[in-house]
């Protein structure tokens, strides 16, 4: 089984602009997942997640530290390791399957016909084969995104905020198919959010990252088998621990917090 | 492929309900038929407030023509076959200076917009000779190849070369990253990623450019064949206008022209919609 992640001291530096410093992004983070295994970062937004993703993913070159994927050192994007942003990146001027087909560039053309029908059918959107991306609703352009990043069987998936374009009711069906095809593939995957609640939908761990230059708070292990509905009360005790992390406390507002929030509301005059 | 509905959910799933509709939206059966006609008449109203207007200042001149005279004139012309040939003139200079400037402003401006340093070696250049209209060549064009001939097609050439290998540059900057990162990531590179990716991210906006450009190409021809040839829709003008008397013949023209020019239009307008290019208005 491959899609090994390891890696060691990710230091990274966006450069500073006119008479500005260096602006550090990521602050030293060591990251290790066994194959198949899906590790969630949460983080406060603009913390640097998605930078290291982009580093993961070899799209960014670290300053310092290495990553290494099945033992290869990541030099650049590669088909081996597919990224799946935010707002979609499946190509809207061709037909969904001539997306699929178009990324297997050098497979014989039988073969990516069979796998190209085969993920369609795994996402459930064989019927629109031939549809165009605009036809589609938002959660079957990212299942047609999803399609589009295994059609090329990576060893890992990288995932950024998948889900953060679609309301809250597809997002809940896209998100459980998601996760249905994840498991079954046996792949390793790195989700970016910033949606807790998520991340323990997914996750076999939660990594918990700081604020702005970013660095590893904590690694929450969520050790319940999927699915996952009847962990619920589990899952909400470790969803009040990680939002703690992130300086959240749910709590507030039960004991002597609200009383302090209520003066500085009498004391603020209305506007 | 034609289809246009959505084949999944329908428009109205969860996902765009929210999104708050504009006030005029509100009535469901949208603008009353009254309404509808009522915006349909107007323009044409107008048009025809206006030729009556010149037909009522014409028709105590003895030079300027009233709106039958110009009819009767155009008739004439095209029984005799003078204004079809004056019109397939016109069309071919611009067919051929037309198809040269975008045959050669599509690849270069692609590439351009892709390789920074041919951009910044020859962008300043093309900036420069944008601004210059076409018309102020008519002397080194006839200097160099004579009345009639190349000179017309040379300055219509000019005219759509320079504003679309601008326009093209822009298009392919202007390409979303998200996807030039999705071609990096399943490694498309060379022709095939120019092709399948760069080439159709930009169509859209290259087509804008080329619809444009075949609008400046139809102004240049006129103006060219008025200075620089000896047929052609401009040419007609000059040659009537020389006549002194048939300014019918001027104004018949001019309005050859202005039909041709809106059919061109259309023509252009038809190919933006092309299912190739609809991603970028519908999706």
């Amino acid at each position: 089984m491959t899609g090994e992640i390891v890696a060691k001291g990710i230091y990274k530096s966006f450069p500073g602009r006119r008479g500005r410093g260096a602006l550090p992004v990521i602050d030293g983070v060591d990251l290790q997942l066994s194959p198949g295994e899906v590790v969630a970062l949460v983080g406060p937004s603009g913390c640097g997640k998605s930078t290291l993703l982009s580093v993961l993913a070899g799209f960014e070159t670290a300053d310092h530290g290495t990553v290494h994927i099945d033992g290869e050192e990541v030099a650049g994007p590669s088909r081996k390791r597919v990224l799946m942003p935010q707002s979609p990146s499946i190509f809207p001027w061709m037909s969904v399957s001539r997306n699929l087909m178009l990324v297997q560039n050098g497979a014989p053309e039988a073969e990516k016909r069979r796998r190209t029908a085969e993920l369609l059918e795994m996402v459930g959107i064989a019927d629109f084969a031939d549809a165009y991306p605009w036809q589609l609703s938002g959660g079957m352009r990212q299942r047609v995104e999803l399609a589009r990043a295994l059609v090329v069987q990576p060893e890992v998936l990288f995932m950024d905020e998948p889900f953060g374009a679609l309301d809250a009711l597809t997002r809940m069906q896209v998100r459980t198919e998601v996760l249905r095809i994840l498991l079954q593939n046996r792949l390793t995957t790195v989700l970016v959010t910033h949606d807790v609640e998520e991340a323990l939908h997914f996750a076999d761990r939660v990594v918990v990252l700081s604020e702005r230059p970013t660095r590893v708070v904590r690694v929450i292990p969520v050790p319940y088998p999927h699915p996952r509905p009847d962990v619920r009360a589990e899952l909400g005790v470790l969803e009040d621990e990680i939002l703690r992390e992130l300086g959240i406390d749910r709590d507030e507002g039960r004991g002597p917090a609200r009383a302090t929030v209520k003066t500085t509301r009498i004391l603020v005059p209305p506007a | 492929m034609s289809r246009t509905a959505p084949l999944a959910e329908p428009r109205t799933a969860p996902e765009t309900v929210a999104v708050p509709r504009p006030l005029t939206a509100a009535r469901p059966a949208g603008p009353s038929p009254l309404r509808r006609a009522a915006e349909a008449v107007t323009p044409l109203a107008i048009i025809a407030a206006v030729v009556g207007a010149w037909w009522v200042a014409a028709a105590g001149s003895v030079i300027f023509p009233t709106p039958p005279e110009v009819v009767k004139a155009l008739k004439e012309l095209l029984i005799s076959g003078v204004l079809w040939r004056h019109i397939g003139t016109s069309l071919m200079r611009v067919a051929i200076a037309y198809s040269a400037a975008t045959a050669i402003a599509v690849p270069l401006g692609i590439m351009m917009g892709w390789f920074a340093p041919l951009d910044r070696a020859l962008n300043p250049l093309f900036q420069l000779m944008r601004p210059i209209s076409p018309i102020a060549w008519t002397p080194i064009a006839i200097l160099w190849f004579g009345i009639g001939g190349i000179s017309p097609i040379f300055l219509i050439f000019l005219g759509s070369f320079f504003p679309q290998v601008v326009a093209n540059a822009a298009a392919v900057r202007g390409v979303g990253q998200h996807y030039i990162r999705a071609a990096r990531n399943f490694q498309l590179s060379g022709p095939r990623f120019f092709a399948r990716v760069i080439f159709p991210a930009a169509l859209p906006e290259i087509l804008t450019g080329m619809r444009i450009s075949l609008g400046v190409a139809w102004l240049v021809v006129v103006a060219a064949e008025m200075v620089a040839t000896e047929s052609g829709l401009g040419y007609m003008i000059i040659d009537a206008r020389n006549q002194v008397t048939r300014y019918d013949l001027v104004v018949g023209a001019m309005v050859i022209i202005g039909i041709i020019g809106l059919i061109l239009d259309w023509i252009m307008r038809q190919v933006e919609r092309i299912d190739l290019v609809r991603w970028r208005h519908d999706g």
